[in-house]
């Protein structure tokens, strides 16, 4: 179990407040949707939650510890981070770019134990990698390479997965299946917190919606059409229940 | 990568040997295996153990200095054209030596220049270091504004060089060269070289994540600004340390770390160990090359890099304007 706990977080850049007295809980086998327009502070929130930007004022603990008592490496051991349009730099091929997750795990010298190939092996294989494992990653088409980097959070198997707009620049089945992939390692008993645009995905997958406005919490729960025109300034619909809910925004 | 650098290994000790015997005076192979030239005082062991080794044991120092900067500091630029003169640390080691020789401290003990060029690159990096704070590219920011500003140096030395002869020395040292170079300046360097190729060692873990990005590379346990330092501290050290002895040699550093990276899978971190000993190969091959060419006067080991080396850099554009979108 871990659980994972915010507590009025406020960053600013150049003078503006991008976060303001922002808290949250968030505990194992939770799926967090953090929904909210461009701008809100979705992407400043999980990096805080991450661990890599240092709020102005607030404290993020894990378990009841301050994440500036946590030392780095075992920090990076139980939590994942992936960025809005990670990237990779060299052609490395998939496995050993799915293997780079495992770095906190590993000693400081020399290749990969051959402990961690059954890891590898099976971080692949949920993501539906197994056939491309020995190809360079520049030459995936855009949905193998966003599974490619989700099987690299995954592989280390962390307690925490923190994932931004994760399915930004996928087709509709992808974006699905990516979803779910998320929603499946939440039940799974990991907390996953993922910023998401499609609000249709975060309605049916997310267990629970933290929408920010202007860095600000302005709802949390469940999500609700009174909650999508509070925060986006629309008129919107919630049909249908659970997997089969969408959201169409009307106007 | 175990069988690359298991060959590159016996390449190595080929070659090393090979450069025992190669010069003006060739060396018959079995002499050297003989122990003739161990035993006693002839003309063939004052060659081969004052004169060729201590050359060849500086070439494989700057070499492997260089070949495992330049893939160490490609893989924290994430760019291939990153090579270790990038920090300034060439041409800060070169204006300390220049300054040695511009105010006659050569002519007081012939430590003066090495130790001069050394100081120089380690006083030309930490100002790098401590410019190019807060990120990679304000890094190389730093690097390019300390290399101008040492280049600076080295021409205002030129300009008010108080005799031909003090131009010229200076010239010569700019060139680059492993002639005439001693014991002492063996074990002047190696302390150094070695502590900083050792700091360079401990990058690979670090490197290897960087090729996610800063952002991940971050999530993932690595503290970038040490890293950074590591990296500063290390070329300073290793590259520094060679340079002040041998004179700027260009394009090792470059082109090492290209031979090497798509026989290991573009890793970052398993380029090092085949670039290392890449680089120290195409240093002694080049250094026995320059001996062997007879047009008159020798031709420098820098000027002869270069010469190679350009071409390679040539053919490093064309592939990256065909490999980019």
């Amino acid at each position: 179990m871990s659980f994972l706990l915010a507590e009025h977080l406020r960053v600013t850049k150049g003078g503006r407040a991008i976060l303001d007295d922002v808290s949250l809980e968030a505990g194992s086998g939770e799926f967090i949707a953090v929904i909210g327009p461009n701008g809100a502070g979705k992407s400043t929130l999980l990096s805080v939650l991450a661990g890599l930007t240092r709020p102005k004022s607030g404290e993020v603990s894990l378990d009841g510890k301050f994440f500036s008592e946590i030392p780095r490496k075992i920090l990076a051991a139980r939590r994942a981070y992936l960025p809005q349009n990670p990237l990779c730099e060299w052609p490395l091929s998939v496995e050993r770019l799915v293997a780079l997750g495992l770095t906190p795990h590993l000693p400081a010298f020399g290749g990969l134990p051959l402990q961690f190939a059954p890891a590898i092996g099976k971080a692949l294989e949920a993501c539906d990698l197994t056939s491309r494992r020995n190809q360079p990653v520049t030459t995936l088409s855009g949905g193998e390479f966003s599974r490619a980097m989700l099987a690299r959070a995954l592989v280390g198997e962390p307690e925490i997965l923190i994932v931004d707009e994760p399915v930004t620049g996928l087709d509709p089945r992808h974006a699905m299946d990516c979803a779910r992939r998320l929603s499946d390692y939440a039940a799974g008993g990991k907390l996953v917190i993922a910023a998401l645009h499609d609000l249709t995905l975060a309605v049916r997958h997310a267990g629970r919606i933290v929408a920010l406005k202007d860095g600000k919490v302005a709802g949390q729960g469940a999500l609700t059409a009174a909650l999508i025109g509070r925060v986006f300034d629309v008129e919107a619909e919630i049909r249908g229940e659970g997997e089969h809910a969408s959201v169409t925004v009307l106007r | 990568m175990r069988i690359l650098v298991f060959i590159l290994t016996i390449l190595l000790v080929l070659a090393f040997a090979a450069s025992l015997l190669a010069g003006r005076v060739w060396i018959a192979p079995h002499d050297l295996f003989s122990g003739d030239i161990f035993s006693g005082r002839n003309l063939a062991s004052l060659i081969v153990l004052d004169i060729r080794l201590p050359r060849t044991l500086l070439a494989l120092m700057m070499g492997a200095s260089l070949g495992l900067a330049g893939a160490v500091l490609q893989g924290l630029t994430r760019n291939p054209l990153a090579e270790p003169g990038l920090l300034g640390v060439s041409t800060g080691a070169a204006l300390g030596a220049v300054i040695a020789i511009y105010f006659g401290v050569t002519a007081i003990s012939v430590l003066a220049g090495p130790l001069f060029g050394l100081i120089g690159a380690l006083a030309a990096c930490a100002l790098t270091f401590a410019l190019g704070q807060g990120g990679t590219i304000a890094l190389i920011l730093a690097g390019a504004a300390v290399s101008s500003l040492t280049a600076a140096g080295i021409a205002l030395a030129l300009n008010f060089a108080p005799n031909p002869y003090a131009a010229y020395e200076i010239m010569n040292w700019l060139l680059g060269s492993l002639a005439d170079k001693s014991w002492t300046q063996v074990f002047l360097v190696a302390p150094f070289v070695i502590l900083g190729g050792a700091l360079l060692a401990t990058t690979g873990r670090a490197l290897d994540a960087l090729s996610l990005g800063e952002a991940q590379a971050e999530s993932l346990g690595i503290d970038l600004n040490r890293l950074r330092l590591t990296v500063v501290a290390g070329t300073a050290l290793a590259v520094g340390a060679a340079t002040s002895v041998t004179g700027a040699i260009g394009f090792i550093g470059l082109v090492a770390p290209h031979l090497a990276r798509p026989f290991v899978g573009y890793l970052p971190g398993r380029i090092m160990a085949p670039a290392a000993l890449g680089g120290a190969l195409l240093l002694i091959l080049a250094d026995i090359a320059v001996r062997e060419i007879h047009l008159g006067p020798e031709i420098k080991l820098g000027v002869f890099t270069a010469l190679i080396g350009a071409p390679f850099f040539f053919w490093l554009v064309l592939r990256l304007r065909k490999v980019a979108p």
